[in-house]
């Protein structure tokens, strides 16, 4: 195939679909939690890559300002706006699995908090963005926010941990706590790759979109 | 030397033009008492629980009135045409954002102080017993919230719906440091030592480090066109 970004769709096509098939076929079915389970397959690959998109937009931010190159800021833009999509995702399954597991679809929980803010942080820079007129401009500022926005995360993190669990025990069963079968992380790293392709492949398709947008107006 | 004093030449201007139009400094006055009334009318007159929401409360007071204040930053260069004279300013700019956020931390703290003297007054808090504490804990909160909101006002000072915009990039991002200040104020006015909050501290003044070393860093990019 003479086109990467087209091979890069197809990789995370199948990708994707591999990812089902293990998650639905192959993974058992967990003992206590039963197939609720299984949304952790779409839950958890989504947040990784989302910090992973806010972690490229820290670098591109930098490299920006740095450097001044165009197409540092359209890589910060682009990334910027799939992290933001992978982070709903987290969020809204998240809550579809917790409604059967504890009960309720929201908890001021630490983790869902420090998400939470996480998500509202970059509709912002993409809010900036948008009422930004002068691209050159645009670019500087979005720049500023994304590395402030990305040094806030550690910052988020830790007061919200200590908001939560200074108060009050944990109240809610950890995921993450649960000794993992080797299939259960087979099929969790699996889906992890198919998602990291995807990343790459709206990435590149946004970033290219937003080159032929400029050159359009330009 | 000659850093600082550029970094004074700013906040001496913002000083004397504010001392001479009194405008941002008697408005925000008015707005701090008129949040007074709004607090006593939304939580009603039971005094426990205004006990217990006090800290919180205290820090949506400063909150809402360092926006009001901070939105306000860097209007009087935009509006009258001297955002070319800033530019022009020889040498580092990041002085000039120095200067700002030295001219804003005084602005909040004066009208923080005049804050916690209505809450004093009206919801009848013993404040001479904690002041030395409390003074350290709404200084460190003050001077995240300064540093970021300084940032982010040169930036949406160039944005038709700035006070939209302003408050809508700088609230989320001081989740940490409202959430440190509040429990940090929490704790004092509880009479504990700042011992048990240590961690809280810690984390304000690393949110404050974080921010104004960001700021030095970029404003030369906030301030160029």
């Amino acid at each position: 195939m003479k086109d990467p970004q087209r091979a890069l769709g197809w990789l995370a096509a199948i990708g994707l679909a591999a990812g089902l098939v293990v998650a639905f076929g192959i993974a058992p079915r967990e003992a206590t939690q039963g197939n609720v389970q299984r949304i952790m397959y779409l839950h958890v690959p989504a947040i990784l890559v989302a910090y992973l998109a806010f972690g490229v937009v820290l670098v591109a931010s930098t490299t920006y300002l740095w450097r001044r190159a165009a197409g540092a800021d359209r890589l910060a833009h682009a990334s910027a706006e799939v992290g933001v999509i992978f982070t709903a995702i987290n969020i809204a399954t998240g809550s579809i699995w917790g409604k059967p597991t504890w009960g309720t679809w929201w908890t001021w929980d630490a983790r869902l908090t420090s998400v939470s803010i996480m998500f509202v942080i970059y509709l912002a820079y993409l809010l900036l963005r948008a009422m930004l007129e002068d691209r050159e401009q645009a670019a500087r500022f979005a720049a500023v926010l994304g590395i402030v926005a990305a040094l806030d995360i550690p910052l988020v993190h830790f007061s919200v941990y200590w908001w939560r669990t200074l108060h009050q025990p944990p109240t809610v069963l950890r995921p993450g706590s649960i000794p993992m079968d080797a299939t259960f992380v087979a099929a969790l790293t699996i889906n992890l790759a198919a998602f990291a392709l995807l990343y790459g492949y709206f990435v590149a398709k946004r970033v290219r979109l937003l080159k032929r947008e400029q050159e359009v107006l330009a | 030397m000659i850093y600082a004093r550029r970094a004074w030449i700013v906040l001496w201007k913002d000083f004397l033009s504010e001392r001479r139009s009194k405008e941002t400094l008697n408005a925000l006055f008015f707005f701090a008492l008129l949040l007074l009334f709004l607090f006593q009318f939304a939580l009603g007159a039971d005094r426990e629980r205004l006990t217990a929401a006090l800290p919180g409360l205290l820090w949506l007071g400063f909150i809402l009135s360092g926006l009001v204040g901070l939105g306000r930053a860097f209007l009087a260069e935009r509006e009258n045409d001297c955002w070319e004279g800033l530019v022009m300013m020889p040498g580092d700019k990041s002085a000039i954002y120095l200067g700002k956020v030295a001219g804003n931390l005084v602005l909040m703290v004066l009208v923080e102080a005049i804050l916690l003297v209505l809450f004093a007054v009206f919801f009848n808090i013993d404040l001479a017993t904690h002041l030395i504490r409390l003074t350290a804990v709404i200084g460190l909160g003050t001077i995240g919230f300064a540093a970021v909101g300084t940032l982010f006002a040169a930036m949406t000072a160039h944005v038709r719906a700035r006070e939209l915009l302003f408050p809508v990039l700088l609230l989320p991002v001081q989740v940490p440091v409202l959430l440190g200040a509040v429990k940090a104020t929490e704790a004092v006015l509880r009479g504990e030592p700042l011992d048990t909050v240590a961690h809280w501290l810690g984390l304000l003044a690393a949110a404050d480090a974080i921010y104004l070393t960001v700021g030095v860093l970029t404003f030369d990019a906030i301030l160029e066109a």
